[in-house]
């Protein structure tokens, strides 16, 4: 049954090094076809029917589709789309995918898993007839194209024999390589491109839409004598590689500027400071989120970001007219504001992924060619083709980018779908969650079949197995209208003179067990997902809000931390954890619970405890801004919302009581007592999280603007920078102290998971927090984290048992990336939503508020309305004023004669400015001071004309 | 390398074997006239000679034991076995206690009584390294001590598995063996089904134990019908002779 080939390698390891691996062909790999007499013993039964039902009007018989890899690459939407049916993909074609685009293997996987698309995977390579060799001399291209071939040949003469059905279905090449085509039609192999397949297709039209447009090599070289090309050569990958190890270039990840299409910057691991990208030259068409590699410039010509804020507004029209828009060059005095600087030579890997956003409005709709405007500013704008013009105009629709060649100024992309029309709120919140990658379809019903069934009751059992807390006088405090509650506390004095609290939180691991559909679903997930006027959640409602949710007057399951603390001090005798059923006797709001203390009139338990605990809150606060705790700022705001019309009626800036501190320090106590007990169980594989401390060029413009009102900060230490912001107050504008706050925070680094045994002790450091080591307990029921790190402390005291991959290092550092890049999304998610809410409730309204200058460009000033929490930029335009004047050293910039300084109070109007039916967004004017033709619409209008 | 494909949906391995195929075994026994005993086998890539001496007289005075054979073991691994040529063949840390655990397992298997005050010498030596080096030393010295023609309990046969995406694979390959699963070798007596060899490296968990070291056992049964009908070969063929 075995055929054995052995085949020899070389591969660089820092030397070469000769790698001999065995190769077995096998005569058991099945061809996939139902029915074939030749082929036995199909793993998971053949996925291809015997005679396939054909709509083309090139091939009138019975086939089937073999894609070569770069169909399966650029056309990925069309294979996607479920009227394709009856492909063959050859294992070569997914290797190569697998190595050139993870993303796109792991969506043709999906394809392939779902039995009614009828994909099939031939493991060509471990065939014995369809195996082929490298020949000496042939490029590993070529080898897999005419392994390719191999195949179908292999293909036509076996259903020629093994299947009964006449005439036998036949196999058809899809293959846009010329050269390719030629040699398959030379071996007797029908083969078409795609193009030609799909046009002759009598049903789904809609295909042609789907279909990426790849301009043919020959063509571009024929048309570029003509043509104008905008980009330099990306060099090969052999090169960069070479490069990047000498040191001549560096990788890192493409980070566009939100601010200005011409800037962009490039994150590098051994680098403290991003590298600076100016112009569409040297950015040299890498799109956000790409990894490229940079070749830095020699210092002396290191500049630092222009401070324009600019948006690209060049039309597809234009593109004839050369982009001349050159930024200013660095005209910086300031050396500390210097950034390396540098060029992208090549681009290592893409990142695209499918783009949300809107066609640009043409005179003509009827035509194929459009303009697509991504949502995401960071993105290019993309040139496709589509019929569908006029149906698509003020609709949300989304495109992926198939191709920038060098000859255009905009990549080239193609339409994937339809998403709804524009300011509708429901298409706007897709798009948003599109846009974040946030799961959020509703749970399947295989995840549903996990659910306890209702209606559920603890049994005595269970109740046997765990610490009986009903009588205690358990209560949480929650903000409005919460309800997935997933803690609740408790204070009791003890006989002894202390007194014990307890922090309950949800039992989720309780109900979400390992290995199930809904632990892995809630794994993808990673978080809940709070939006202005609904929430995604993580585990299915039955679950969130009912029998999780540590509701008052029911028997829940809880996992408790109990402390022995001494009232006096707060100092910790003892630390229990146990599983727990409690019932909570009241579901507070922090307003009720403030009242509740403040109310000196009652003295029921619930109140006494409240009383207790804030006591000892107050001490335990104390204590952790003694070592350094920071505490930091950011507007948040919350919306009225509309019951019938789900429409924000009113913004209510979050306010902060006593008691939400209350709450808080318990949980951080709680946090960091169970980081410390899992890490020391499991010191290899424990679930922690992390804050590491920023660098300190970070806190460059912050030291900068307090410098400007005379106060010196010090950033050696969290605490240090803790007792600086403390002391920079100025007496006549309250305000400033929180904008210090809210600069200082956009100065930090993002807190992470990770796994505790990635990185030594030290580095487990929470910078925010001052704790040395912390952890996610306590919200099982919105964070995965928290379940993980629940099971953890179940089995550290014997109360669960262990699955194989809870202990596994890797499977949890790989978990912690996913859950940090979950996390960061939602919370960018929640950010969107927020806008999107503010931008629906001044729609119909026309305010004038107080403001403060966040931020000072060289064209604009960037103003945060505090009771809002909105931020927006107010444009000045250079032309029909007296110059603008910016001055780096003290950030301000002078308009007219009026100086704008970070912290200053300005007056503006917020209104959302509507031009046409698919552009509205919120703008602000000034109102005082006075500047004439200071508004946002003017001065957009203005840099139009400048760049006709 | 973390997310390469040891194991394909289709259920294929990367050399092309589904999960529970070991690679093909050939045994050449009796090629060193020298010795008492000497096979040299390989499976798949990986190439073993085992040379067995003995019983003979002790050398030491030490090394007598009254009521039993002493057994004395040395692994070793030529210079130019692995990929990257190694400095020393033998006296090495991993050498040494490779050298003592198989030693063990050996005075298992071996009916050492029939010997008293005498010695048996086995010498194992890796001439190609690609994978499961311990398992297949196992299985050599097992054919070298048939062909020396000392008695033992049973074959000793050996496997090592490892588990990928939940499943066990058998007989590991070089590239498989560094890959990121946890490793058990397990060396038996087919027949009674007796362990004589167990080694884990790197954490499996006590769920997938069960699982790991089934289809490893079964492994060794494969192993020994594919040894049994080597050995009878040879036998045939050398009372033909």
């Amino acid at each position: 049954m075995l055929t054995s080939k052995t085949f020899v390698k070389k591969t660089k390891k820092g030397n070469v090094l000769k790698v001999v691996r065995e190769h077995y062909l096998r005569d058991d790999v099945h061809c996939g076809v139902r029915d074939c007499s030749l082929c036995k013993d199909c793993p998971d039964g053949p996925s291809l029917d015997p005679s396939p039902l054909t709509h083309s009007t090139l091939c009138q018989y019975p086939h089937f589709l073999l894609p070569d890899t770069n169909i399966c690459l650029h056309q990925i939407d069309f294979l996607e789309d479920p009227s394709v049916h009856n492909v063959i993909l050859t294992q070569v074609v997914l290797q190569e995918v697998r190595n050139i685009n993870p993303g796109i293997h792991r969506r043709l996987r999906d394809i392939v898993s779902n039995k009614a698309r009828k994909f099939y995977v031939f493991s060509n390579e471990h065939h014995k007839e369809a195996y082929v060799e490298r020949r000496e001399n042939e490029g590993a291209n070529d080898r897999n194209d005419r392994a390719i071939r191999a195949c179908c040949q292999w293909y036509n003469i076996h259903l020629a024999k093994g299947l009964e059905t006449t005439p036998p279905p036949r196999v058809i090449l899809l293959t846009n390589d010329r050269e390719n085509k030629r040699r398959a039609s030379a071996a007797g192999i029908e083969s078409y491109t795609v193009l030609e397949y799909v046009q002759s297709l009598t049903v789904s039209s809609h295909l042609l839409d789907r279909l990426a447009t790849i301009a043919d090599g020959e063509d571009s070289d024929k048309s570029s004598t003509r043509k104008k090309v905008y980009f330099p050569e990306h060099l090969a990958l052999s090169v960069i590689q070479r490069g990047l190890k000498t040191g001549k270039y560096l990788q890192g990840a493409f980070r566009g500027s939100r601010e200005n299409y011409l800037e962009g910057f490039v994150s590098i691991p051994s680098l403290e400071k991003w590298v600076l990208v100016q112009g569409l030259e040297n950015m040299n068409r890498a799109v956000h989120d790409d990894v490229v590699a940079v070749e830095l410039f020699p210092e002396s010509s290191w500049t630092s970001p222009c401070g324009i804020i600019e948006a690209d507004l060049t039309s597809n029209k234009e593109e004839e007219e050369t982009d001349t828009a050159q930024l200013p060059a660095g005209k910086t005095s300031d050396p500390s504001l210097v950034q390396p600087t540098g060029k992208v030579v090549g681009i290592i890997k893409r990142n695209w992924r499918p783009y949300c956003g809107t066609l640009l409005p043409l005179q003509d709709m009827k035509g194929f060619r459009h303009t697509f405007v991504p949502a995401e500013r960071r993105i290019p704008r993309i040139r496709i083709e589509t019929r569908q013009g006029p149906n698509l105009l003020g609709k949300r629709i989304m495109v992926s980018i198939d191709a920038w060649s060098r000859l255009a100024r905009f990549p080239s992309g193609h339409f994937v779908k339809e998403l709804g029309p524009i300011g509708d709120r429901e298409t706007e919140n897709e798009v948003l969650l599109l846009e974040h990658d946030v799961p959020h379809l509703p749970f399947s019903p295989a995840v549903l079949k996990d659910l306890p069934q209702t209606p559920w009751v603890i049994t005595d059992e269970e109740i046997s197995k765990r610490l009986d807390l009903r009588h205690l006088s358990i209560c949480s405090v929650d903000p409005p209208g919460c309800t997935d509650i997933d803690d609740a506390l408790h204070y009791r004095e003890l006989d002894n003179g202390n007194v014990e609290v307890g922090v309950h939180i949800a039992d989720v691991s309780h109900f979400i067990r390992p290995k199930t559909a809904l632990d892995e679903e809630a794994s993808n997930r990673g978080t809940t997902v709070y939006l202005a006027e609904k929430r995604i959640d993580m585990v299915p409602e039955l679950l969130s809000s009912n029998l999780c949710s540590l509701r008052s007057g029911e028997e829940r399951l809880a996992f408790s931390v109990l402390w022995e603390m001494s009232p006096d001090d707060a100092h910790i005798v003892s630390t229990r954890f146990v599983k727990t059923v409690i019932e909570s006797k009241e579901s507070l709001t922090y307003a009720e619970a403030q009242m509740k203390i403040d109310d000196k009139s009652l003295r029921d338990d619930v109140t006494t405890s409240l009383r207790g605990l804030n006591s000892l809150a107050k001490i335990l606060k104390g204590r952790r801004l003694e070592a350094g705790a920071l505490t930091l700022a950011s507007p948040e705001i919350r919306f009225e919302i509309d019951s019938e019309t789900h429409d924000p009626i009113d913004l209510i800036n979050k306010e902060l009581k006593e008691t939400n501190s209350l709450v808080e320090e318990f949980m951080l106590l709680a946090n960091v007592s169970v980081a410390e007990a899992i890490y020391e169980a499991f010191p290899d594989c424990a679930l922690l999280r992390r804050h590491p401390p920023p660098p300190t060029s970070n806190y460059d413009i912050l030291l900068k603007a307090a410098k400007g009102k005379g106060f010196d900060l010090i950033v050696d230490s969290a605490k240090s920078l803790a007792d600086s912001l403390e002391m920079a107050r100025i007496p006549d504008n309250e305000y400033f102290n929180t904008l210090l706050r809210i600069m200082a925070t956009r100065c930090m680094m993002q807190a992470v998971y990770f796994c505790s045994g990635s990185i030594t002790y030290k580095e487990y450091h929470h910078y925010g927090l001052a704790a040395p080591i912390y952890t996610h307990f306590t919200s099982p029921i919105r964070r995965y984290s928290d379940i993980i790190v629940h099971r953890l402390l179940a089995v550290s005291i014997d109360s669960d048992v262990t699955y194989p991959l809870l202990l596994d290092k890797h499977h949890t550092q790989q978990l912690s990336n996913h859950l940090n890049h979950r996390h960061k999304m939602a919370q960018y998610a929640q950010r969107s939503s927020v806008s999107l809410h503010t931008h629906l409730f001044f729609k119909e309204k026309d305010k004038v508020e107080d403001g403060f200058v966040l931020l000072v460009r060289r064209n604009a000033i960037q103003v945060i309305i505090p009771a809002y929490g909105i931020e927006g930029s107010i444009f000045f335009d250079e032309h029909g004023q007296s110059a603008l004047q910016y001055d780096e050293s003290l950030l301000s910039l002078t308009v007219s004669g009026t100086k704008f300084c970070l912290f200053d109070k300005v007056v503006v109007r917020i209104a959302v400015e509507k031009k046409d039916l698919q552009t509205s967004k919120l703008a602000l004017c000034l109102v005082s001071p006075v500047i004439s033709g200071s508004n946002g619409v003017e001065s957009l209008k203005a840099k139009k004309k400048k760049h006709k | 390398m973390a997310d390469f494909e040891y194991l394909s949906p289709e259920g294929l391995r990367s050399d092309g074997r589904r999960p529970q195929e070991l690679r093909v075994l050939s045994c050449n026994i009796s090629h060193c006239l020298q010795a008492d005993g000497s096979a040299y086998l390989q499976q798949g890539n990986t190439r073993v000679i085992a040379t067995v001496y003995g019983p003979h007289d002790v050398s030491r005075r030490s090394e007598a034991q009254h009521d039993k054979a002493f057994i004395n073991c040395q692994f070793s691994m030529a210079t130019f076995s692995t990929s990257e040529r190694k400095k020393r063949p033998t006296g090495d840390k991993s050498c040494l206690e490779t050298s003592l655990a198989l030693k063990k397992t050996f005075e298992a298997a071996i009916l050492t009584d029939t010997y008293p005050h005498s010695k048996i010498d086995i010498f194992v030596q890796i001439l190609q390294s690609d994978g499961s080096d311990k398992a297949v030393s196992i299985n050599a010295i097992t054919m070298a001590l048939i062909d020396a023609g000392i008695p033992m309990k049973d074959y000793v046969c050996a496997t090592s598995v490892t588990l990928i995406n939940d499943t066990p694979i058998v007989d590991l390959n070089y590239f498989e063996e560094r890959g990121p699963g946890p490793e058990l070798i397990v060396g038996t007596l087919p027949k009674s089904g007796k362990i004589v060899f167990l080694q884990v490296n790197s954490r499996l968990h006590i769920d997938n134990m069960e699982k790991v070291l089934k289809e490893g056992m079964n492994g060794n049964q494969r192993v020994h019908t594919i040894l049994d009908t080597l050995i009878k070969k040879h036998l045939e063929k050398s009372i033909l002779t």
